[in-house]
């Protein structure tokens, strides 16, 4: 349930930018997901299977690029990509004092199409 | 052909969220989205909330559930003007949904207005409402690892508060453990222990709540 509303944005943005772009069909679109947002590839995919169907999206292939978190030691300063869920501890000197930042992205970065 | 996009997927409703968040600017109404799993005491510490509220400070409630109408229920028995969505099956509330809820409820006569959001720890997080201050609820009997594994929900907290305290001892549960899961995402966020239950911790939570909103208050008129 929680992929619906997400692949519905996704689509409209895809078919808006398609029809500025005069294009006929759309044949992959490529998206940015942050590891930290929760969506999960199989189930964006599922969904738009289902929906893009009678649209000029039918049969896209969506290609996601994963964009991890980044943590940071305040410690030794070690920096390392974080998925959930996050580490306790740094993995290079074991400190508590950790950071993270970013993994929060979600846009569609760029649609292949035919004219 | 490539055709650049590079448009936020949630941007229609970022977008109405924005047009929310000024609505409530213009009425000088404070917005709280209150976000928790299920079962971890919205409602509860939303009632313990308003009978502690000063009575210059009028409150009105939204309440968001997949189904029911048990929480509305709830609040109305108070006399505390509240507004039901049911999301049929959806797992968190939508700008658009706040939206629509909003001319159900008095508006003018309201200074702080609660979200109640659907209890899930993963979702409401991505969409924003034009609340102004987010509350997320942890719970003890959840465990201490929460921050942990729903990393993205405690990010954009302003403030959290946990609830079931009396039963620390009992679940083991270590607040510096959870505390730190936190703030290793949102440094500086304040959380504050209560018991809905017994009382204890609520009121240094809403005194808290009170001098927030005297400040934004304090800033809108200067």
């Amino acid at each position: 349930m929680h992929e619906l509303p997400a692949t519905q944005g996704l689509l409209d943005v895809a078919l808006d930018a398609a029809r500025k772009a005069g294009a006929s069909r759309i044949r992959s679109i490529d998206l940015v997901v942050g590891d930290l947002t929760s969506f999960v590839d199989d189930s964006i995919q599922f969904y738009f299977d289902i929906i893009s169907r009678d649209t000029p999206a039918e049969g896209a292939e969506l290609r996601f690029r994963r964009e991890p978190a980044e943590g940071r030691c305040g410690e030794c300063g070690h920096t390392f990509p974080v998925k959930p869920p996050v580490p306790r501890l740094c993995p290079e000197c074991g400190s508590l004092t950790l950071r993270i930042e970013g993994g929060r992205e979600f846009y569609v970065d760029s649609i292949e199409v035919d004219e | 052909m490539k055709v650049p996009v590079v448009t936020e997927i949630l941007k229609a409703n970022d977008q109405v969220a924005g047009e929310n968040r000024e609505l409530f600017d213009q009425l000088g109404l404070r917005v709280i989205n209150v976000m928790a799993s299920p079962g971890a005491g919205k409602t509860s510490t939303i009632l313990a909330t308003l009978e502690r509220l000063p009575e210059s400070i009028r409150p009105g409630v939204i309440e968001g559930d997949v189904a029911s109408s048990i929480d509305a229920d709830k609040i109305a028995e108070r006399e505390v003007p509240v507004v039901q969505i049911n999301t049929g099956g959806n797992c968190h509330l939508d700008a658009p949904m706040v939206r629509s809820a909003l001319q159900h409820l008095p508006l003018d006569e309201l200074e702080l207005l609660f979200i109640e959001n659907v209890g899930n720890l993963i979702c409401p997080a991505n969409y924003r409402l034009g609340s102004d201050l987010n509350l997320v609820i942890g719970s003890v009997p959840e465990g201490h690892d929460k921050p942990f594994k729903y990393p993205g929900m405690f990010t954009g907290a302003d403030v959290v508060v946990l609830n079931k305290e009396d039963l620390a001892e009992v679940f083991e549960f270590d607040h510096a453990e959870y505390e730190r899961g936190i703030r290793m995402v949102n440094p500086g966020v304040p959380v504050f222990r209560v018991s809905c239950k017994t009382g204890d911790g609520v009121d240094e939570w809403v005194a808290w709540l009170v001098e927030r909103l005297e400040r934004v208050r304090a800033s809108a008129h200067a």
